[in-house]
C-alpha cells in the first residue's frame, strides 16, 4: 500500500466520515488516494483557515476528533489560526499537513516551512513522520493524544515521498505512549474533603466551563446541582451544560455575565469549580475574586489547578467521573446543605435577578439584537445549534439564546477567533444534516471567512447566517466609547458589501431586514420555507448598542457597569 | 523567588528540546541554565533546568513540563537531597605574580590548569554552581578573559532514581 493509501486507510480505521481541507503539491498523493475510494468524504474549503474551523465545529457538535488535511508551506500557515482556536478551547483535532519531500526539508524548498515548529506552541502534541514505517502508527498516536485526556489539537507533518512510497498496512488497535498517561485515578480522599468543605457551605455556588461538556457531564451535574439546590453559572464555554430555562440556572458569569451570576459568584462561600479554568473573562480582577469562598476545583489537567486562583480542595480527574463520584456520596447520605441558609441565600440571589439585568430598551424603531437573538431562539424552539463569531453578537448569543442542552453553543472563547462562525456552522450541519442551524455573526466577522460561502453551495449547507449589522466592529466601537472618549479608530466598517446580493451571488437566499416587526418573519422564512437552502439575513440593527452588563478591566465580579 | 533544579527524561526525539525551551519562552519562566545529553538508554535524553521563581510558578513550571507529551519523568532535585555539579573552563590573564596567585587558588577549588600560555591560563574546575562563583570571585583582580560553563547536573542523592 502506498503512504498516501495508509493516510486514507488509517483515518477510516479511526471512524473518520469528513475530511477538511484543501489540496497542495505536497498532498496530491493522498488526494489521489481520497479520489479512488468513497468511505471518507472531502468536503474542499475555500481556505485552510475555515478546513480547521469547519473540522472545530465538527469536533465541538459531536465529541468527535474533527480531521483536516492540508498542504505544507501556506497551507499549514493557514490552518494556524484554527489549530490555535481548537487549543485554546480544548476541541480534540487532528490535522495533517504535507511537507516537502525528506531530503528538502532546510533546503528553503518551495512551499516548506518548519510545520511541526510553527504549531508547536498551539497543539497538544506534533509529529513529523521520517519513515513509511512509522506512518499509521503515528495517526494512531495523534488520534489517541488528540482525544484522551484534556482533548487538543495534534499536528501530524507527513512529507510528500512518503506518501509516494509503499509499505505493509496494518493498523495498530491499541497505543501506548510511556511519557503520556491520560488516565487518573481519581483520589478518593479528595473526593471526601470536596464533600464535606461542600456541606458546610452556607451560600454555595456553582460554576462550570467547557471541561463539563467536553466530558459530556451535563447530566450528571445536573442531578448533582440538585442535589444540592445551589445556585449554577455556566462559563461562555459552558453555556449548555446546564438548562439555562432551569430556576437554579443564574445565567453567564464573567465580564458580560449576569448581576445575579456575578454577585453569588463574589458573596459565595463554598464555590465549586467544574471543568473550568478560572480565565481572566470570568474572573476580574483576581484580588478582588470570591473574596470569602472556600474553593473546590475538578478538573483533569493539574496544571489548570492553582494556576490563577489557589484552590483549597483539588480534585484531578474526568469530570464526569468526579461528579459521579460526588453524588454517590451525596445519596449514600441522608446530609444536605442546611436549608435555612440556602432559603436566605437564595433570597438574596432572587433580589439580584429581579434587577433584570438583561433588559433592553424595546420601542426605539430599530433592530435591537437582543431581540433579533430572542426571536431566533423562539422560532427555533431553543434547540438549534448555535455557532458564532467573536465580539457583541457573541455575547448577545451566549446571554440571550438560552442553551438547554450541551453542544449547541459553539464559540471561540480562549483564542477568540473572528471567522469562526461560517466554517464552524458548516461542519456542524455535515455532522447533524437535520438540524437546525444558525450561524450569528457581524458584518465585520463574517468577511473574515465568507468565501465559505461558495463551500455551502458545493455541499448544499442549509445553515442560516444571522447578521447582526450594525456597520461598526461593535465591541471594539464599546469599548472606545468607554475607554477612548469616543475616538472610534477604525471601527466603522466603510464600503460594507451588498450582503443579500452577495448571498445571492454564491447562489443562496439573502435577506435584509431592516425594522423590528420584519424579524420574526424572516427568521421564520429562514427555517421554513427557505429550510434547504444556505439562507443569509442581514439585519440591520441599532447602530451604537451596547452589551451589558459589564465588568471594566480591573474590577471586581461585584463591580458591573449595569444598562 | 527560589531556585530550582529539574532534572528531565526526555523522549530522545527531534523537536523534544525545543518543546521545553519553548515551554520556558511562551510562559515567560525563568530559566538560568538547561544542559540535556543522551543516556545510558539511547532512547532518552535527560535534562537538567534551574530555573526560579515563587513556590506557585515553580509548581506550574512541573506541571506544565509534566504535560509535555515528550517529558517522560520529572524530580525537582532541590525538594530532597541531591548532588549538583557543573563544569566551568575559564582562560584568565596569567602573567606575574597572578601566575602564581591563579595556580593556588585553582588547588583550593580543586580544579587543574589544562592549558598554558606564557600569558594565561585555561583552568578547569568541577563543583556546585556557588563554588564556581566563589571561583570568580575570588579572582578578585585577575583578569579574566573568558568563562564558559557547562550548566549545572544532578542528581539525588542515596537510592533514589530518576529512571522509567
Amino acid at each position: 500500500m502506498t503512504g498516501a493509501e495508509i493516510v486514507v486507510r488509517s483515518l477510516i480505521e479511526e471512524g473518520v466520515e469528513h475530511l477538511f481541507g484543501y489540496p497542495g503539491g505536497a498532498v496530491l498523493h493522498i488526494y489521489d488516494a481520497i479520489h479512488q475510494q468513497d468511505e471518507l468524504q472531502h468536503i474542499l474549503v475555500r481556505h485552510e483557515q475555515a478546513a480547521t474551523h469547519a473540522a472545530d465545529g465538527y469536533a465541538r457538535s459531536t465529541g468527535k476528533p474533527g480531521v483536516v488535511l492540508v498542504t505544507s508551506g501556506p497551507g499549514a500557515t493557514n490552518a494556524v489560526t484554527g489549530i490555535a482556536t481548537a487549543y485554546m478551547d480544548s476541541i480534540p483535532m487532528v490535522v495533517l499537513t504535507g511537507q516537502v519531500p525528506l531530503h528538502l526539508i532546510g533546503n528553503d524548498a518551495f512551499q516548506e516551512v518548519d510545520s511541526v515548529g510553527i504549531t508547536r506552541p498551539v497543539v497538544k502534541h506534533n509529529f513529523l513522520v521520517e519513515d513509511i514505517n512509522d506512518l499509521a502508527s503515528t495517526i494512531k498516536k495523534a488520534f489517541y493524544v488528540a482525544t484522551t485526556g484534556r482533548p487538543g489539537p495534534v499536528v501530524v507533518d507527513i512529507p510528500k515521498d512518503i506518501t509516494g512510497q509503499k509499505a505493509e498496512f496494518s493498523y495498530p488497535r491499541d497505543i501506548k505512549l510511556r511519557s503520556y498517561n491520560p488516565v487518573v485515578e481519581v483520589e478518593s480522599a479528595q473526593l471526601k474533603k470536596a464533600y464535606e468543605l461542600i456541606l458546610e457551605a452556607k451560600k454555595p455556588m456553582i460554576y462550570t466551563g467547557g471541561g463539563v461538556i467536553l466530558s459530556n457531564a451535563s447530566a450528571e451535574l445536573i442531578k448533582f446541582t440538585q442535589l444540592l439546590g445551589s445556585p449554577i453559572t455556566n462559563t461562555l464555554m459552558g453555556l449548555g451544560a446546564y438548562p439555562a430555562n432551569e430556576k437554579q440556572f443564574v445565567g453567564m458569569l464573567g465580564m458580560h455575565g449576569t448581576y445575579e451570576a456575578n454577585m453569588s459568584m463574589h458573596h459565595c462561600d463554598v464555590l465549586i469549580a467544574i471543568g473550568a479554568r478560572f480565565d481572566d473573562r470570568v474572573t476580574g480582577n483576581l484580588e478582588k475574586f470570591c473574596p470569602d469562598a472556600r474553593i473546590v476545583h475538578v478538573d483533569i489537567d493539574p496544571a489548570s489547578i492553582s494556576k490563577n486562583v489557589k484552590v483549597d480542595v483539588a480534585i484531578v480527574g474526568d469530570v464526569k467521573e468526579v461528579v459521579t463520584e460526588l453524588n454517590k456520596l451525596i445519596e449514600a447520605s441522608d446530609q444536605r446543605l442546611e436549608s435555612a441558609a440556602l432559603t436566605s441565600w437564595w433570597q438574596q440571589i432572587e433580589e439580584w435577578r429581579a434587577q433584570d439585568c438583561l433588559k433592553f430598551n424595546r420601542d426605539t424603531g430599530s433592530i435591537k439584537p437582543q431581540f433579533v437573538v430572542e426571536q431566533l431562539h423562539e422560532v427555533t424552539k431553543g434547540n438549534a445549534f448555535v455557532t458564532s463569531d467573536v465580539g457583541q453578537h457573541q455575547m448577545f448569543a451566549a446571554q440571550y439564546y438560552g442553551f438547554n442542552k450541551p453542544r449547541r453553543w459553539i464559540n471561540s472563547g480562549g483564542l477568540g477567533t473572528m471567522g469562526f462562525g461560517l466554517p464552524a456552522a458548516m461542519g456542524v450541519q455535515l455532522a447533524h444534516p437535520d438540524e437546525q442551524v444558525a450561524c450569528i455573526t457581524g458584518e465585520g466577522s463574517i468577511q473574515m471567512c465568507i468565501q465559505e460561502l461558495a463551500t455551502c453551495t458545493q455541499y448544499g449547507l442549509p445553515v442560516k447566517i444571522i447578521n447582526l449589522n450594525n456597520g461598526f466592529l461593535g465591541m471594539v466601537r464599546q469599548w472606545q466609547e468607554f475607554f477612548y472618549e469616543k475616538r472610534y479608530a477604525s471601527s466603522y466598517m466603510e464600503s460594507l458589501p451588498d450582503f443579500v446580493a452577495l448571498a445571492e451571488a454564491y447562489g443562496h437566499v439573502g435577506i435584509r431586514v431592516t425594522k423590528p416587526e420584519d424579524v420574526r418573519q424572516a427568521i421564520e422564512d429562514a427555517y421554513g420555507k427557505y429550510k434547504d437552502r444556505t439562507v443569509f439575513i442581514d439585519f440591520i440593527i441599532d447602530r451604537e448598542e451596547n452589551v451589558y452588563p459589564m465588568i471594566p478591566a480591573g474590577a471586581g465580579l461585584n463591580e458591573m457597569i449595569l444598562v | 523567588m527560589n531556585e530550582h533544579i529539574i532534572s528531565l527524561l526526555l523522549e530522545n526525539e527531534s523537536g523534544a528540546l525545543s518543546r521545553v525551551a519553548g515551554l520556558f519562552s511562551a510562559r515567560a519562566y525563568n530559566i538560568e541554565s538547561l544542559s540535556v545529553a543522551p543516556t545510558d538508554d539511547e532512547t532518552m535524553s535527560r535534562m537538567t533546568i534551574v530555573t526560579s521563581g515563587t513556590d506557585e510558578i515553580v509548581d506550574q513550571i512541573r506541571k506544565q513540563l509534566n504535560k509535555l507529551v515528550d517529558v517522560v519523568q520529572l524530580v525537582d532535585l532541590t525538594e530532597s537531597e541531591h548532588i549538583e555539579r557543573e563544569l566551568m573552563l575559564a582562560k584568565v590573564e596569567a602573567v606575574g605574580d597572578a601566575r602564581d596567585e591563579v595556580k593556588r587558588l585553582v588547588d583550593i577549588f580543586n580544579g587543574r590548569v589544562v592549558d598554558v600560555t606564557d600569558t594565561t591560563y585555561t583552568v578547569e574546575i568541577t563543583d556546585t554552581r556557588d563554588k564556581l562563583d566563589s571561583f570568580l570571585t575570588s579572582l578578585s583582580s585577575i583578569k579574566i578573559h573568558e568563562v564558559v560553563r557547562s550548566g549545572a547536573i544532578g542528581i539525588s542523592s542515596g537510592e533514589k532514581i530518576l529512571a522509567v
